[in-house]
């Protein structure tokens, strides 16, 4: 699904991934935590293809593809997704406009129909209640006046309705409550599948209780230092990063 | 316009019809280069007008020649030389093409993006078909629709002849003859226009719109418009056209005339794509425009406007809200690109008690363009209880385009309420982001990002005049960020 290898990039002339490999197999959730500035979001961002950063070296293969040499449109419509940190507001555009739109690109892309006005409120309505969204928020302008955790809750949304192969999840516990997190959780789980791949960047183990990873890696300055089962991120909980840290540099 | 010998096979091989499309076999009834007292006495002349008019255009035309053209406007250009332009030619055609493969391909681009239908296409680029019959039959019954209704809608120069009383009655009776420069230029030289009179009590059940006066659908140079609402009735009015229209004319000086009687309403809407000139500014149209209405007891006028086209856009749409609760509007997006300039807003003049004016302008600027809010809000001591509400935003593309704001605010009432808001922005590289990781491409991003910025005016457009205009801001920005 996802083969990472060696992966550097830079922003602004500073290198942030030094290095960094991965394989996702479909259906596998992978957990990435890390310290503060180890490269977490970096990585989401790159594989996005924010083009902020620079690629210096390494290969990403997504399916029979290389990913690199994808826009960052048609990383989206070959069945990326990123549920943001910081979901962008777009005044004055509909939350439903913006996906049909999102969804018939899709589907074009793919040589497909664009998808029937009935079928879509068909497909928002039985999306938007796996995680707890308001209908009236699909007529609201894009994240326009939504709290922070109706952002994340669209963002899972979206990616409902998108039904990527790979939806990389960039910090989308941070701000939520208990509650908003088990919602958030169930959307995710909803959508699991054997062929959909997930990777879930977090600081918190609390997320990994509702979503269960198969794999808890490590991100630390911009490498994966640390890989294993879920029972790692329980670990780092009690233990913090500094024995990490020290493993690293030992 | 004299063209070189390539130039012309030139032409002729690749049928750019618009360039000279204007300009065919009228030489013999085009009068010479100059603005004189014979240039007016000639074009009254030629138009069969009654003494009266021609004792206006004259005075018009000699108050003109003291003034100084204005150089207040956020604008810069090299100013015309109006002793250079021909100021009449007799009525022509274009050059007619034989079929829509003759037209300029990049021109029927634009209209496929703007979803202009194979018939319309075909009637704005001048192409010779049996279809346009249609065209004609609607328009025919439509003639006779408005004629039942007592609804007079013809041009300037037919207004005079058939319906003088009226003409001489409202013809600068908002915009004076000797208003402003521009507009004295105009009073005194303009050779057509549109005319509209709704009687009292009808309300006009079409848009009205210049498309339906076939013959005369291309743009004078100097037009003169005038529409009068009789008491309680009720017109929307459409002018221009989404479709590009290049013109020889460089520079375009009209006047609009409103008149809202006691309970009337008026819904002015503009889409203006004129030639914006080139990436280095050459060329382009000079849109030097006066329009103003005027508001009797309880009535309203609402002026929309889209604005993408001209190298130099100078416009304010304005309301004089002389009747107690009238209500004046100025709904408007002005796109600039390249090096365009654009100096446009509007004046509501508070007059009578409980008037109330709103005032949502949309500016959006790209590449190294220039674009300026300029903006009146005036309350006199009579006004009572008036109510203002403006909000100004500007949306900035580029990091080489400027947008300017300038709101006066002019208050003689202490009961007045009067509210400006105001906003500046640069088109968010994380929103462009947003949508490219949705799948969506980044010339539909830009267009959703600018359509919703641009919402609360563009729900003001009639129907089809909105989906159009949606189409053309994304095309009038295409390439914008990169």
């Amino acid at each position: 699904m996802l083969q990472i290898k060696d992966l550097h990039a830079n922003i602004d002339g500073t290198e942030i991934l030094k290095g960094l490999s991965l394989h996702i197999k479909p259906g596998e959730i992978h957990a990435i935590m890390g310290p503060n500035g180890s490269g977490k979001s970096t990585l989401a961002s790159v594989l996005a293809g924010n083009e902020d950063y620079e690629i210096t070296g390494g290969s990403v293969a997504f399916g029979d593809k290389d990913l690199l040499e994808l826009s960052t449109e048609d990383r989206a419509r070959e069945g990326l997704f990123l549920a943001f940190q910081y979901p962008v507001e777009i005044p004055g555009v509909s939350n439903i406009n913006f996906l049909r739109t999102a969804v018939n690109e899709i589907r074009e892309y793919k040589g497909e129909e664009p998808m029937s006005a009935g079928d879509f409120l068909k497909l928002v309505k039985e999306r938007s209640a796996l995680v707890e969204l308001d209908g009236k928020l699909a007529n609201r302008s894009v994240n326009e006046g939504f709290s922070g955790g109706e952002k994340k809750r669209n963002e899972v949304f979206q990616m409902a309705m998108l039904e990527p192969k790979l939806a990389i999840l960039d910090e989308t516990d941070s701000g939520l409550d208990i509650d908003a997190l088990k919602i958030v959780a169930q959307g995710v789980n909803a959508m699991r599948s054997p062929e959909r791949s997930f990777v879930v960047i977090t600081h918190y183990q609390r997320l990994l209780d509702y979503i269960v990873p198969d794999f808890v890696h490590v991100l630390y300055k911009g490498k994966i230092v640390k890989s294993g089962s879920k029972e790692l991120a329980l670990e780092l909980e009690a233990r913090g990063y500094d024995w990490i840290k020290e493993e690293v540099s030992a | 316009m004299a063209y070189a010998g390539d130039d012309e096979l030139l032409e002729h091989v690749t049928g750019k019809e618009y360039e000279f499309g204007f300009t065919t076999n009228i030489e013999s009834d085009k009068a010479p280069p100059g603005l004189n007292e014979d240039t007016i006495r000639l074009i009254s002349q030629k138009k069969n007008e009654p003494e009266w008019l021609l004792e206006w255009r004259l005075d018009a035309f000699r108050v003109w020649s003291e003034m100084v053209e204005p150089e207040w406007a956020h604008v810069q250009y090299q100013k015309p030389d109006f002793q250079a332009i021909s100021y009449y030619a007799a009525p022509k055609k274009k050059a007619q093409l034989n079929s829509l493969d003759e037209v300029d391909p990049e021109l029927r681009r634009t209209m496929e993006k703007l979803g202009i239908s194979m018939e319309e296409q075909k009637r704005l680029s001048g192409v010779a078909v049996d279809f346009v019959l249609d065209s004609v039959s609607v328009a025919t019954s439509f003639k006779e629709k408005l004629g039942e209704l007592g609804i007079i809608f013809c041009s300037m120069s037919d207004a005079v002849q058939e319906h003088p009383e009226l003409v001489k009655k409202y013809l600068g009776s908002v915009v004076p003859k000797t208003d402003n420069f521009y507009a004295a230029l105009n009073s005194a030289v303009f050779t057509d226009g549109s005319f509209c009179y709704i009687p009292k009590g009808v309300r006009c059940p079409m848009e009205l719109s210049t498309y339906f006066r076939i013959n005369e659908a291309g743009t004078g140079q100097f037009e003169r418009t005038l529409v009068i609402a009789d008491e309680s009735s009720y017109v929307s009015y459409l002018e221009g056209c989404t479709a590009p229209s290049r013109d020889e004319n460089q520079l375009h000086a009209a006047v609009v005339e409103l008149i809202a009687l006691d309970h009337a309403e008026i819904k002015y809407s503009t889409v203006q794509n004129w030639y914006p000139g080139d990436e280095n500014g050459k060329g382009g149209v000079f849109n030097f425009v006066t329009k103003r209405g005027i508001c009797h007891l309880r009535s309203k006028i609402s002026w929309t406007q889209v604005e993408t086209g001209s190298a130099i856009t100078w416009k304010y749409p304005s309301c004089i809200l002389k009747g107690d609760h009238s209500v004046g509007e100025f709904y408007s997006v002005a796109v600039t690109n390249k090096r365009q300039q654009a100096d446009t807003g509007t004046k509501m003049i508070h007059i009578g008690k409980n008037t109330n004016s709103t005032i949502i302008s949309k500016g959006i600027s790209s590449g190294y363009s220039q674009n300026s809010y300029r903006g009146l809000v005036q309350i006199n001591k009579s006004a009572k209880n008036a109510r203002n509400f403006s909000q100004c935003d500007s949306l900035l593309m580029t990091d080489h385009c400027g947008a300017h704001t300038f709101p006066y605010i002019e208050v003689k009432n202490s009961s007045a309420k009067v509210e400006h808001e105001a906003t500046t922005s640069k088109i968010g590289e994380d929103q462009i982001f947003y949508c490219l990781q949705r799948g969506i491409n980044e010339e539909k991003a830009i267009s959703l990002i600018v359509n919703g910025y641009a919402k609360d005016v563009l729900n003001k457009l009639p129907m089809e005049f909105a989906v159009e205009a949606q189409k053309l801001l994304a095309i009038s920005l295409e390439g914008s960020v990169g």
